[in-house]
């Protein structure tokens, strides 16, 4: 039944790696960018390093991202539970409607109230990025049988042992989607950060639109491309392990 | 042993189960049955409290099962359900380990529980173990079920339509593994089903519902003997007679066979005719096992019995020794015979069942 799984045309390690020597060693990116940009004086970025600029980056999509992992999962458990279900048609919502804000419309209002740089940033990028997560638990959750969870109601589990033993193992692919989504969704999105100055790859890109520089935008989008694609490949190849672990293939 | 008291479930004004006594005694197979919506369901759940009675109560063992925690209850007993419920993340050990699990055995007993019971319900251990339940046909799912219901080695057993998610051959073969395993282990076990002739096979007491309500309790023999009323009688259906046949095997019934051995043809026939002996006899090797049948009626005193033995193959004629009377009478009538030897699993013919003996089983009546 195992299908057989069609490789990368490039190993993912290759890729890595290529990634890696263009962020750690600047002449590489340089000399790439020259060649693209033969004309220009200035072509690398040079207010900060792009190390640096990768790390603030990260920073910021790692705490949105467990922030909105870790809520909207519970948020999904409790919207699945008896006690919770008059509620859950109001929490998709509310969810769904925080997705259609724009994030630089919530940056616009949260910086009046908590300032400029990192803050305002992760609270955008939380509210962008929760749906994903809250929508995918509930879907997960809902799916497992009413005669699965009956079975072990009827062997002496308890509530807790179900939703732990059973409802979550079985709804874990689908709510790890859910938080690969949201996360990738935040290694692109986090670029508007820059805006109001949470620094991250998005500052190249600020820079080069503000002095009409395309080799800056070009390595703050393609640095940022490049991470949100090898983050998800990386969360694909860990979803794949868990499931092995289930007994369930990956498709 | 189970008591039920004035049982009654309500939904709205509508009773689904209305007043319902009932008493399992320990070690007996009661089954529930009835029409779709008859309340059997409804009956059975209430006694592991995966549906709390509006009024009445159940005691298990005397004590009032309202009076114990649902999941210590619940693991006192083992459940069986319709859609089996193995937890398909889980595999086949795991599945079965979940109670001793949540009873906190440690690990090496529950392994060892386990090989124990996938050898009783007929699986390979070191096969099975590790499959995941996806890797196993509906039957063996089904056993997998059983194995799990039995695992801490419950004195009760509350079975909702176990085998009915299993094609009809497999069905039997699982029923009668079921009666051998009850034989063995003796628990008390309730069994929902709306299969008449599943009820027939396993049941020691019958109770036949209707609306909420029992119509007739009694042993299988009795509800096909005599039907409490219309109702009953018409859900046992006009071939109530060939349904009695089902509760019997053909061991308890068989008779000693008619047997020539192939090698001394001639001196055995002669030996059974002076005995005024029967019209057939079974061909048999040295072993015993079984290779024709000799037609003794039609054979004239001093003729060469060879010429009147027909070969035929075991499996064709032979009659396994788990088979029941309805068995037996279906496969005379397709084979348009009048007997037929009864043999063990390496074909050896170990008695014979004649038309004449199913017979006298039906005119057989059950005192009430």
């Amino acid at each position: 039944m195992r299908k057989k799984r069609v490789g990368p045309v490039l190993p993912l390690s290759i890729v890595t790696a290529v990634f890696l020597v263009l962020v750690f060693y600047p002449p590489s990116l340089e000399f790439l960018l020259r060649l693209m940009f033969p004309t220009r004086k200035e072509v690398l970025y040079s207010r900060a390093g792009l190390p640096l600029l990768l790390g603030e980056h990260l920073v910021i999509v790692l705490v949105s991202s467990v922030g909105a992992a870790v809520i909207g999962t519970c948020i999904g458990i409790f919207a699945t539970r008896p006690s919770g279900e008059p509620y859950r048609g109001l929490l998709s919502d509310l969810a769904s409607l925080a997705q259609t804000l724009p994030p630089v419309a919530v940056l616009a209002l949260a910086v009046p109230l908590m300032g400029f740089g990192f803050k305002p940033t992760v609270l955008a990028l939380f509210l962008y990025s929760i749906l994903p997560v809250l929508r995918n638990s509930i879907a997960g959750l809902e799916q497992v049988s009413p005669e699965l969870k009956g079975a072990a109601a009827g062997m002496g589990m308890t509530g807790m042992q179900i939703l732990m033993k059973v409802e979550i193992p079985l709804a874990l692919r689908v709510m790890f989607g859910g938080i690969r989504t949201s996360i990738v969704i935040n290694v692109g999105t986090a670029t508007v950060g820059a805006v109001v100055g949470a620094g991250g790859l998005g500052a190249p890109i600020i820079s080069g639109l503000v002095r009409e520089n395309p080799a800056f935008v070009l390595q703050g989008a393609l640095a940022a491309g490049f991470l949100a694609f090898l983050i998800d490949q990386y969360l694909a190849g860990a979803e794949r392990r868990i499931m092995r672990t289930y007994g369930m293939t990956a498709e | 042993m189970i008591e039920l008291q004035g049982l009654t479930k309500r939904y709205g004004e509508k009773p689904a189960v209305d007043g319902v006594d009932l008493t399992v005694p320990k070690g007996e197979v009661c089954v529930l049955i009835g029409p779709s919506g008859c309340g059997k369901t409804t009956t059975l759940k209430m006694i592991n409290r995966m549906l709390e009675p509006t009024s009445g109560s159940v005691y298990v063992n005397g004590k009032d099962v309202l009076r114990v925690k649902p999941e210590t209850l619940r693991r006192s007993m083992g459940y069986v359900i319709q859609y089996v419920g193995l937890f398909p993340h889980m595999r086949v050990a795991e599945n079965i380990g979940v109670v001793p699990g949540l009873l906190g055995w440690e690990k090496a007993r529950i392994a060892k529980r386990t090989d124990e019971l996938l050898g009783l319900v007929g699986l390979d251990p070191p096969v099975y173990r590790d499959k995941f339940p996806r890797e196993l046909s509906g039957g063996e799912a089904q056993r997998v079920g059983v194995a799990r219901a039995l695992a801490a080695d419950p004195p009760l057993l509350l079975m909702d339509e176990p085998f009915g998610a299993v094609d009809p051959l497999n069905r039997m073969v699982l029923q009668n593994e079921f009666v051998r395993i009850q034989r063995d282990l003796h628990k008390t076990v309730v069994f929902v089903t709306h299969d008449l002739d599943e009820a027939i096979r396993v049941a020691d007491s019958i109770v036949i519902m209707r609306e909420g309500r029992i119509v007739q309790h009694d042993t299988p023999e009795r509800v096909l003997a005599g039907p409490a009323n219309k109702f009953v009688h018409d859900f046992v259906g006009q071939d109530r007679a060939l349904k009695r046949l089902a509760r019997y095997g053909v061991r308890e019934v068989m008779t000693e066979p008619a047997v020539v051995r192939s090698g001394n043809l001639a001196a055995d026939a002669r030996d059974l005719k002076l005995k005024g002996g029967p019209r057939y006899a079974w061909v048999v090797d040295d072993e015993g096992r079984l290779t024709g049948w000799l037609n003794l009626g039609g054979l004239a005193d001093g003729t060469d019995p060879r010429g009147a033995v027909t070969e035929t193959d075991a499996s064709r004629i032979g009659l396994g020794c788990d088979a029941t009377l309805r068995e037996a009478l279906s496969r005379m009538l397709s084979e348009g015979i009048r007997a037929m030897p009864v043999v063990d699993e390496s074909q050896k013919v170990i008695g014979e069942i004649s038309l004449k003996e199913i017979e006298k089983i039906t005119e057989r009546v059950e005192p009430a």
